[in-house]
Order: C-alpha cells, then sequence, then structure tokens
C-alpha cells in the first residue's frame, strides 16, 4: 500500500489521486476529532497545499530554492481583487488572471534570477520579492490601496455584475448564487487541489519532470548532454510562480482582501518550511506539511494564560506557575518558537520530512504483519536528506 | 579532409601556454589516439571542442562548420560527445532514467517542454536506453540508483550515456582509468565493436596497451604542442616521443 507512494506509474497514479481526493473531501469528517473541521482552518489546508505543491515542483524537482515564492501568492491575490473590481465577483476569471499574471511576474523574475544558482539564487528571489513587497506599500499605492489593502468596493464597476441599486448583501465571490465562503468555499478550494496535485503528478512521471531532476543532480552534465538547462528551470520557475498565483487568488475568493503582507518574505520563508517539514520531492509532503503548519499555527497560537492555567491547575500553585510561565512562551504569540523546535526535530531525525517517518512506519508495519518483503525500490526512492 | 580539423590552436592560462600552434586532423571512421606525459594540454585541447574552453587563437573545425563560440549543449546536439574521465553520473535517478536522458535529448533536441506525457509512453526510448544497458552489461541493475556502484561499473554507465546518441565523433578522455584488466578489456571490445559503426573517436589514454589495440593513429602532445603524429607502429620506434614522452625508456 505504502509503496504506492514511492513507486508509480500511471495506473497507480491515477487510483492514488482518487483516494487523495476522497481524503481531501472528507476532511470535514475525519478532521473533526482535531477540532480542525471547521472552512476556516481547512480553506487554508487546500489553498497553502497548492502553494506547497507548485513550491515544490521548483524545488523539490530542480532543487532550485526560491525564497521570494510569496511575491507571487501575493500578486495573484491583488490580481484577483482586480478582476473582482473589474469584472465581477466571479471566481474563475479572477482565477485565470491571476495565474497568467503570476505566470508573467514568474517568467521576469526566473529569466533574471535562474542566471545564478545555489545561494545566489535565493538571494535574487529574495530581493525581488523584497522589491515587490516594498512597492505594494509606497509606490504602488494606486493599484495596492497601500498599508489598508485591497478590496472590493460598492461603487466599482463590475462590468458583468454590476451590483443593483439598494444591493445590500456583503461583497463575497460567488458561482451561481453560491458564495464562497464556508464550506462551499472549501469545496472549491478543494477541487482546485485535486487538480493541481493531479498535474503535479503528471508534471512528475513526464520526460520534463525527469530532465529537472537530473538538474538536481548534475546540471553541467546535462549541458554536455545536448540539454539547454535554462528554458527547462525557467518553465519549472514559471509553472511553481502560477500555483502560487492560484493560491493567493484562491485567498482572495474566500475573502476579498489583498494586503502587502502576503508577500513579506516571512511568507516566502513559510513555504519553505511547508515543503521541508512534509518531505521535499514527493507529491504528498508538502500538502501534509502545509496542513501541519497551518494546523500548529492555529491551534498552539490560540493558547493563552488562562487556558494554560486551567490544563496546569491540577499542580501546586507553585508548580503551575512555573510551568505556565515557561509554556506560555511556546503558545499564543510565540507559536512560531514551537514551530521552530518542531522543524529542528525534524530536519535532524527525519531528513526526508513527515513523508518519510510515515513511510518507516509503514514498512515496520508491514513486517510485522509478516507481509512485508522490504520492496528493493523504497530504500532508493525516498527523498535523499539534508538538500 | 578530415571530420574534425584543428588549425594552429593555442590556449595561454596567464603566462602558462597550455597549448601552443596544434594542428589534427581526425579522420572519419578513425580511432585517433592523442598521447602525452601529464600536463602535456590534452585535456585541455579536448575541452576546446566541447565548449568548456575557448581557444584564444585558431580554428576548430568539425563536418565543415566552426565549434568555436557554440554553447556545450549545441556542441553535443551537432554530434559531438564527450565521455568524461570521472563519471558524472545523475546521482538521484535510476540506471536506465540516466540513459534515458540522453536518449530524450538526442530525439527531442535542446528543449522540449513535453510536461504531460507519461515518462512510460515513450517505449522507444526506453528500449533504445535498455538495449544500451545490456550492450554495456549493465540490464540488471536498471532500477538501481547509481550510488552503490562500482567505478568501472559507472564508467560503463558513462559510456552507455554517450552510445546511446549515437555520436558522430566521440570523445573518450581516459576511458579505462582505474579500471581493472579484466573491465579495460571490456570496455576495449565495446570500444572496437563501436567503431564497427562508423563512429569517429578521440582517445585520451595513458595506457599503452589501450592506445596500441584501439588506435589508427596517434599523436603526441608534449608541452602544448603535437610533437609526432604517425600510425602506431611508428609511433612506438620514434625516438623524439621516447625522448619526451617515456623518458628514453622503450617499449
Amino acid at each position: 500500500m505504502l509503496s504506492l507512494f514511492t513507486k508509480s506509474s500511471e495506473k497507480s497514479d491515477l487510483l492514488l489521486l482518487a483516494l487523495f481526493a476522497v481524503v481531501v473531501f472528507a476532511m470535514p469528517i475525519w478532521l473533526a476529532p482535531f477540532g480542525a473541521a471547521y472552512p476556516d482552518l481547512m480553506q487554508r489546508f487546500a489553498i497553502y497545499g497548492i502553494f506547497a505543491t507548485g513550491f515544490n515542483i521548483l524545488f523539490g524537482l530542480t532543487g532550485y530554492l526560491s525564497f521570494g515564492h510569496a511575491a507571487f501568492l501575493g500578486v495573484g491575490s491583488y490580481t484577483a481583487v482586480w478582476t473582482f473590481k473589474l469584472l465581477g465577483m466571479n471566481p474563475i476569471p479572477a482565477i485565470i488572471a491571476a495565474i497568467i499574471v503570476a505566470g508573467l511576474f514568474a517568467l521576469l523574475i526566473g529569466f533574471i534570477s535562474l542566471r545564478r544558482s545555489g545561494i545566489y539564487f535565493s538571494i535574487l528571489t529574495l530581493a525581488f520579492a523584497q522589491m515587490c513587497y516594498n512597492l505594494a506599500y509606497s509606490v504602488l499605492t494606486p493599484i495596492t490601496n497601500g498599508e489598508t489593502g485591497l478590496r472590493v468596493l460598492r461603487d466599482d464597476l463590475r462590468l458583468f455584475d454590476a451590483p443593483t441599486v439598494g444591493d445590500g448583501g456583503p461583497l463575497l465571490s460567488h458561482i451561481g448564487g453560491i458564495e464562497m465562503t464556508g464550506m462551499p468555499g472549501f469545496y472549491f478550494a478543494a477541487v482546485l487541489l485535486v487538480i493541481m496535485v493531479g498535474l503535479a503528478m503528471r508534471i512528475f512521471r513526464s520526460p520534463f519532470g525527469m530532465m529537472l531532476k537530473a538538474v538536481k543532480t548534475n546540471q553541467t552534465r546535462l549541458n554536455y548532454t545536448g540539454v539547454n538547462t535554462r528554458p527547462y528551470t525557467l518553465a519549472a520557475f514559471v509553472i511553481s510562480g502560477m500555483y502560487a498565483g492560484l493560491a493567493g487568488a484562491l485567498l482572495c475568493v474566500i475573502d476579498p482582501l489583498a494586503g502587502a503582507e502576503r508577500m513579506q518574505w516571512t511568507a516566502s520563508g513559510e513555504v519553505v518550511l511547508m515543503t521541508i517539514l512534509g518531505g521535499v520531492g514527493t507529491i504528498i509532503g508538502p500538502i501534509l506539511g502545509a496542513a501541519l503548519i497551518k494546523y500548529f499555527e492555529n491551534i498552539f497560537s490560540a493558547f493563552n494564560d488562562q487556558t494554560l492555567n486551567d490544563i496546569f491547575s491540577f499542580l501546586p500553585d507553585q508548580l503551575q506557575e512555573g510551568f505556565v510561565s515557561v509554556t506560555s512562551l511556546f503558545v499564543g504569540e510565540g507559536w512560531n518558537l514551537s514551530l521552530g523546535i518542531l522543524f529542528v526535530i525534524i530536519v535532524v531525525f527525519l531528513p526526508g520530512g513527515v513523508t518519510e517517518g510515515l513511510n518507516r512506519i509503514g514498512r515496520f508495519g508491514l513486517r510485522r504483519l509478516g507481509i512485508g518483503h522490504k520492496s528493493k525500490n523504497e530504500d532508493e526512492t525516498s527523498p535523499a536528506p539534508g538538500e | 579532409m578530415g571530420i574534425l580539423e584543428v588549425r594552429d590552436v593555442n590556449k595561454n592560462f596567464g603566462g602558462l601556454k597550455a597549448l601552443h600552434n596544434v594542428n589534427l586532423d581526425v579522420q572519419e571512421g578513425s580511432v585517433h589516439a592523442i598521447i602525452g606525459p601529464n600536463g602535456a594540454g590534452k585535456s585541455t585541447l579536448l575541452n576546446c571542442f566541447i565548449g568548456r574552453l575557448t581557444p584564444d587563437t585558431g580554428s576548430v573545425m568539425f563536418n565543415g562548420s566552426t565549434l568555436l563560440g557554440l554553447k556545450p549543449h549545441e556542441i553535443n546536439q551537432a554530434g559531438v560527445v564527450r565521455v568524461f574521465q570521472t563519471p558524472e553520473i545523475f546521482s538521484e535517478l535510476s540506471l536506465l532514467e540516466n540513459v534515458m536522458i540522453p536518449a530524450f535529448a538526442k530525439r527531442d533536441g535542446a528543449f522540449k517542454l513535453n510536461a504531460f506525457s507519461d515518462v512510460a509512453r515513450h517505449g522507444e526510448i526506453r528500449e533504445k536506453a535498455m538495449h544500451m544497458l545490456e550492450e554495456v552489461g549493465l540490464a540488471n541493475d536498471r532500477d538501481k540508483t547509481s550510488s552503490s556502484m562500482s567505478r568501472g561499473d559507472k564508467r560503463r554507465l558513462e559510456l552507455a550515456m554517450c552510445l546511446v546518441q549515437d555520436p558522430v565523433l566521440l570523445l573518450l578522455d581516459e576511458p579505462t582509468a582505474g579500471m581493472s584488466r579484466a573491465d579495460t578489456n571490456a570496455t576495449i571490445d565495446l570500444l572496437k565493436k563501436i567503431g564497427g559503426r562508423g563512429v569517429t573517436k578521440i582517445v585520451i589514454e595513458h595506457d599503452m596497451h589501450v592506445v596500441f589495440s584501439l588506435a589508427d593513429r596517434i599523436s603526441v602532445l608534449a608541452q602544448g604542442t603535437v610533437i609526432v603524429e604517425d600510425i602506431p607502429s611508428k609511433i612506438k620506434g620514434n625516438e623524439k616521443v621516447q625522448e619526451a614522452y617515456l623518458g628514453g625508456a622503450h617499449l
């Protein structure tokens, strides 16, 4: 069963995708015991899953570590809101426009950044992303509405669904009257997540994907093999930029507001964490990573001193105070500290991320059940440690 | 007229004259060995053919058109393929994939965005790669990665990666260095077999056993210049060669 994750054919890919779709669509059911089955959080699982999946096409396959992918997320968001403002609240044109504009942005930034590799590439992408962020805050205020953030207003053009006089409802995107908030919003994002994961699977299994993996191991050799690597890396960069643009647009579909903080370097760093935490170069890893981070963000940041006092109330007063003051560092505002520790633990003990952990457990389980003849391919296809 | 014509090639590294007025004519279908002591400029010369280095002056013509100024992938696409001295392999990919990549490059050119077609749908590429792996004797390991391979096996894989491209001119940089005697002989047999297909080969080699069992012509390079060029039987007895290269010892 778990070997499906590593050894794949076209047929097993489809099966896996179907399985994945079922798991995603059933999230409201199986996430309930974890206290995560509310739409707002599940929407973010799906959207950041798309973001990380796209990022993984670049980082996981080619090894090029972009530190500025949040720029494309932000560009996608702004484009989506502008489409809402100009054309109307239907999310479909907004998504298409966001993917195209983010793709063009990626083409420009990638064209320049990919002239360098390694750390220089990372720094270049970081620089471009910070430029975008600062421009959005300052010079481009007419387009981005600066600090306030860009939102859809009552008197916007909205060519195709201009508000009727006295239309007092909230400004939400909708398809055929179904507003893209709450559960419909989640299912909209979930459908797109499944489609985008399906596309990523195809890329992983295509000659194009094979070339990208070869870029990661030995780009110079690939040149001497008669392959022009630049168009390949640029295509990977643009594709992953488009994924980010889609994710950015979806953030605005469920909540039509775009702010510059979405392009901050912390947001770029977050997607790197998601991918590494989940498992670089695997299909499912980045999605798991995205879900884990969003889940922990949600759970830990909700804790406050009161809840901690309740938890440790069984202890004597002195101890309770001590425990609360120590643990409070790791929750609420300080949840990033917990995330950092989790990240360190994963990278040190499971360099292949959560996916590697699951594979290990799976193999162990199979062996225990006695059906586990150790598949000879499993070891080799598990992601390489510490890229 | 040779398939590869090198005229008055000079290459300096700072004050060091690595190549000094090198001339070379390689006949189509022949095996041309370049020998010489360490530091004679053999690898430098080879690097000038594949675009890793550009000569300061002189010309390198392949099949009537210049190789100078072309990018490495363009030179490969023209049919000039180099077998690397230290095997450069895509270590995270399986052996089969390692050979499929050059096969794709040969069929599809320097860039083709076939992003959404399944690898399994390119049966002819797979078969070609499999056939090549069989020929070098690695077919049973096709799904393994190269990390656990012996050095000799890596070199055979390297050779398969180059041969699968049906090269016009094959550049071999010490193809048997670090190989056991048995592996060396197997490689010589393999190279002779390709010779039957009319592939022109340039071989840089230290192992005289290999040189004399393969080469049709030999150029001797010393201190950046070709001191002698002749057929193997005459090279053996040439005094200049023994002086410069073998330090006077007899073969």
